[in-house]
């Protein structure tokens, strides 16, 4: 798994750094994510990938301890921190969408941002989708025995990872897009 | 890969407090996209405390700290050096727009 995380770290950062190079390159890159909601919403959607990554450590903590059904409880409440974190991003979407942000057109200014938006949080989003779907399938079967408290901890390490992730997509894509009023 | 469950690095407490050290950097990072800092200074501030929240991920959440010193070894550097390779053509964004023919 740690192989893994390294090499999907260096996706995100190539990723990230590509971003910053466009935008640098660009004299007109786009600043739409205002106050509320864009930045309000976003900072509560890194506060439910947080406190997931906490309810993960439990769970972790809990299924090492052999209390199987604590463990199960706080996998379920990571699930629902990441569940609430996708319906917000999602909504956050659909809003930029009707907005008219497209990929390679938006009302605002260089035409790219859209590809680099959507490519960036996109990738992202389908991390925790993947993830919310592991910790399900981990959780349903700690609870029949078929998966191990080593089990857990794995699909921990990926969930932390995406936590991560998150720490520099969060900064570079929404603060840095503020607009100047 | 991780093999043994005995392994238990760290309390509940400490836990807790990596968490809401997590948080308060958030708060302090949107804080500061609305003091209207220098683009650059800016950028550096939140790159700064972006890599000491992600060090505190993995230190404590994905518990390296408590794993093996070869296991970080390898991992780190790799990834140090692959992205400090990626930032080599990085200066030619700086000087794309003046190319641009009109």
């Amino acid at each position: 798994m740690w192989l893994f995380i390294i090499s999907d770290a260096l996706t995100f950062s190539g990723l990230l750094i590509a971003y910053s190079y466009l935008r640098v390159a660009s004299d007109d890159w786009p600043l739409p994510f205002h106050f509320y909601p864009s930045i309000v919403v976003s900072s509560i959607m890194t506060f439910a990938l947080l406190s997931s990554s906490l309810t993960m450590v439990f769970a972790v903590a809990s299924a090492q301890k052999g209390r199987t059904s604590a463990a199960i409880g706080w996998l379920w409440a990571t699930i629902a921190c990441g569940m609430a974190f996708l319906l917000l991003h999602a909504n956050e979407w659909l809003n930029l969408i009707h907005e008219g942000l497209r990929p390679f057109e938006n009302p605002w200014g260089t035409p790219i941002f859209g590809a680099t938006f959507f490519t960036i949080t996109g990738l992202h989003m389908l991390h925790v989708t993947i993830g919310v779907v592991l910790l399900a399938v981990i959780s349903i079967g700690h609870k029949s025995g078929r998966y191990t408290a080593d089990h857990v901890e794995i699909s921990g390490l990926y969930w932390h990872f995406v936590d991560l992730v998150w720490m520099f997509v969060f900064p570079l894509i929404y603060l840095m897009s503020v607009p100047l009023e | 890969m991780s093999h043994s469950s005995e392994h238990v690095g760290g309390t509940t407490k400490l836990f807790m407090m990596v968490w809401i050290s997590l948080l308060a950097m958030t708060l302090i990072e949107v804080y500061l996209s609305y003091i209207h800092l220098a683009p650059g200074l800016m950028i550096s501030i939140l790159m700064a405390l972006s890599l000491v929240k992600a060090g505190l991920i993995i230190a404590y959440f994905m518990h390296l700290k408590f794993e093996k010193k070869s296991l970080i070894l390898t991992l780190i550097p790799m990834w140090l050096l692959v992205t400090c390779l990626f930032f080599i053509f990085f200066p030619d964004s700086f000087r794309l727009l003046e190319f641009r023919i009109p």
